[in-house]
């Protein structure tokens, strides 16, 4: 990949420290985002992407913490811890302040697009006003100014009457509207980068289709990359470029879109894929994966999956696989944390099949209480 | 773009004309018969209180017009009654006009000075109204700003401002007010050290229903939006978690102006409030009860005053409750 990524993320681990014990919500996840790039970044519910996603702009709240890993961005540390005098990891000089975050980096060069575009609207205040508050406040220019510039920023959204809606309170639009004001709130300020967190989840799918639409649009006019935070395969085969597949807050796939879709390396995003429905493959009866999301306060040990893996052999449950490069051509980087593969040496098929019996020791050794996505989350 | 805005219009379901905000709620005020019977009387005081003028201490009822002075010359004196000069008929304890012995001069009677009684307890509508706004306005804004930052910012923040105002809690309010008071003015108590002492009192429960707002209104995605869009803390607190968390807080205002009254009222009584000669009730009150025989309807004046009154704003406050409530649909 090219050597000069816009962000990127290196051993990235968000922990939450709750009476409960430690939930590793993230895990030493890395990936890259290129310029006039869309990145997914794909998950069941509770794999940690929205945590992940969050991170970025440091945004977690206690009692999560990042406790280790580093984030540039362009030329920038959001993120980078190293040893202190006293053994401690504390932060790096280069590591900007809060302050530099708040006011060089949220709104201005990272935005945020949010799932709920219900709720993502202050019901006091008119959506004009809110907008136009927004880019006041980070382009620092005048009321007046901002105004037409957000009546612009509403036309380009493909809101019709601009003016007049303008002026309207949240609760007179629709679904569909106000995940376009969302947006029209994120592209205005000319961002580097948007981070759309399940942007179309709350939507129907033809409202849904528009938004894409919408977005590859704008993506293309202001080169805008995104890190596109979704549950849903159909969302990343329209959209984006670069997949990371999570679960259990690892990354456990890391590959170009065609190659995930058509020469899946793992068999969780096998499982994924095999879970919905595809225009170029015809079955009886979709797979759903079975079982749920083990716990993330007390992750199996070993691979991750193997609880809920149709291939788990006995090494599966002793050996962590890391991400490693998988592909058979040298021009396609394509990573994959499964243990089947050779490159990682732990002489898998030599290994016995676990059984059903072994599995659902595993599993209940694990503890298969999944945590609530959204509880953890926030 | 274009393809974009013919999209839009199918997807322009927006609905318009929903019965939402203030103008909604004073509707069902409207049609709550004891609400509006509340609002009428709150109504009622606090025109009484804004719009008249009255010689306190001469024998008429005047309605913007004092007979003995010109109003120019009585002006001065109304904000100081105490310096006007003594009664020129000197007709103390004069029954009310429908008791034997009674004239309509006087319709409710004269006090131990000869002073107009129905004057002294209109007057004192202006006193009552003018406490009770105050100090909930001192807990207002004092338990808005309190709650409102131990709510959005949680953890130590809200353990040490919360335990602050449970400290406050803890103390009957009509101890911290008198201890309060004696401290404040240094042994020569009067209404306004009162009138702050309600306020100081009142901050807890403002506290307390203002943090229990912000809690959830905090964890909207429009505040996480704002975060993540740079905004600072202060300014989301001022735009957006206050005026979320607000409507609660303004209804348990309104019942609050009843409460404050009769506290400040209950110090007047006891000495620690408004001082002779102000025409307070409850300092009205403190003399008449040691007429309770002689004179009973000395007492019971000034006591119908403050029961409409109190009344008045808890009646508002109760109807503004159910109009805020969504689970109550008149």
């Amino acid at each position: 990949m090219s050597s000069n990524p816009l962000l990127s993320v290196e051993g990235l681990t968000v922990q939450f420290f709750t009476d409960r014990g430690t939930v590793t919500a993230v895990n030493e996840i890395s990936f890259e985002i290129q310029e006039e790039e869309i990145v997914g970044l794909v998950g069941e519910s509770g794999a940690g992407k929205s945590v992940a996603s969050m991170s970025l702009l440091r945004l977690i709240n206690g009692p999560g913490r990042i406790v280790e890993g580093e984030i540039r961005y362009k030329d920038r540390t959001l993120f980078a811890l190293e040893e202190g005098p006293d053994g401690e990891p504390r932060k790096r000089e280069d590591m900007l302040s809060d302050e530099e975050m708040r006011t060089e980096i949220r709104g201005n060069e990272i935005a945020v697009i949010f799932q709920d575009p219900m709720e993502s609207l202050n019901p006091v205040y008119t959506v004009g006003n809110q907008l136009q508050e927004f880019i006041k406040l980070n382009r620092d220019i005048s009321k007046k100014e901002a105004r037409s510039e957000a009546i612009r920023m509403l036309r380009e959204v493909g809101i019709s009457d601009a003016a007049e809606r303008y002026e309207k309170y949240p609760h007179e639009f629709s679904g569909g509207m106000r995940q376009r004001v969302l947006i029209a709130m994120a592209l205005a300020c000319k961002p580097n980068l948007i981070i759309a967190d399940e942007p179309t989840t709350a939507l129907d799918v033809t409202i849904e289709g528009q938004i894409l639409d919408l977005v590859q649009d704008l993506q293309e006019k202001y080169g805008t990359s995104f890190l596109w935070v979704t549950h849903d395969m159909g969302v990343v085969a329209d959209i984006c470029e670069q997949v990371n597949v999570m679960y259990l807050g690892n990354i456990v796939e890391q590959a170009p879109v065609d190659d995930i879709f058509y020469n899946t390396k793992h068999l969780y995003t096998d499982a994924l894929l095999d879970s919905m429905p595809r225009p170029d493959r015809t079955v009886e009866r979709l797979k759903a994966i079975k079982g749920v999301m083990p716990s993330a306060i007390d992750p199996p040990e070993g691979c991750p999956f193997h609880t809920r893996c149709p291939d788990a052999r006995q090494v599966c449950e002793q050996t962590h696989p890391d991400l490693r490069d998988v592909s058979d051509d040298a021009n396609i980087i394509h990573r994959s944390a499964c243990l089947k593969h050779d490159i990682f040496n732990v002489n898998y098929e030599g290994s016995l099949p676990m059984t059903d019996e072994t599995k659902r020791q595993a599993n209940t050794s694990a503890g298969t209480t999944s945590v609530n996505e959204t509880g953890a989350d926030r | 773009m274009a393809t974009n805005e013919a999209q839009v219009e199918q997807d322009e379901t927006a609905v318009s004309g929903q019965e939402v905000g203030l103008s909604h709620q004073l509707k069902q005020i409207k049609r709550d018969i004891t609400a509006r019977i509340g609002l009428y009387i709150v109504v009622l005081v606090t025109f009484v209180a804004g719009f008249s003028w009255f010689d306190a201490n001469l024998g008429t009822i005047t309605f913007g017009y004092v007979s003995d002075y010109t109003l120019a010359q009585a002006a001065p004196l109304l904000e100081h009654p105490e310096r006007l000069p003594p009664p020129t008929d000197m007709n103390a304890h004069a029954p009310p006009a429908f008791v034997e012995g009674g004239t309509w001069e006087h319709p409710l009677g004269t006090d131990h000075e000869g002073r107009d009684y129905l004057s002294r307890i209109v007057y004192g509508t202006r006193i009552s109204v003018m406490v009770g706004f105050a100090a909930t306005a001192i807990g207002l804004v004092g338990g808005v700003a309190i709650g409102a930052t131990a709510g959005y910012y949680g953890g130590r923040v809200d353990d040490l401002l919360m335990r602050f105002v449970e400290i406050i809690f803890a103390i009957p309010a009509l101890v911290l007010i008198i201890v309060f008071t004696e401290f404040v003015s240094g042994g020569n108590p009067d209404i306004q050290y009162a009138v702050a002492g309600a306020g100081i009192a009142s901050i807890p429960i403002f506290s307390r229903i203002m943090r229990s707002r912000v809690l959830s209104v905090r964890e909207m995605e429009y505040i996480e939006a704002a975060r993540s869009a740079g905004v600072k803390d202060r300014h989301i607190i001022i735009r957006h978690v206050i005026p979320n968390s607000f409507a609660s807080v303004l209804v348990y205002a309104t019942l609050q102006v009843g409460v404050v009254i009769l506290l400040v009222a209950s110090l007047s009584f006891l000495g620690y409030g408004a001082q002779p000669p102000t025409p307070d009730w409850g300092q009205m009150l403190s003399y008449a009860h040691g007429q309770m025989h002689s004179n009973p309807w000395m007492s019971v004046f000034p006591g119908l005053a403050i029961l409409v009154t109190i009344m008045g704003f808890n009646l508002l406050g109760d109807g503004l409750q159910d109009a805020l409530n969504p689970r109550i649909d008149n």
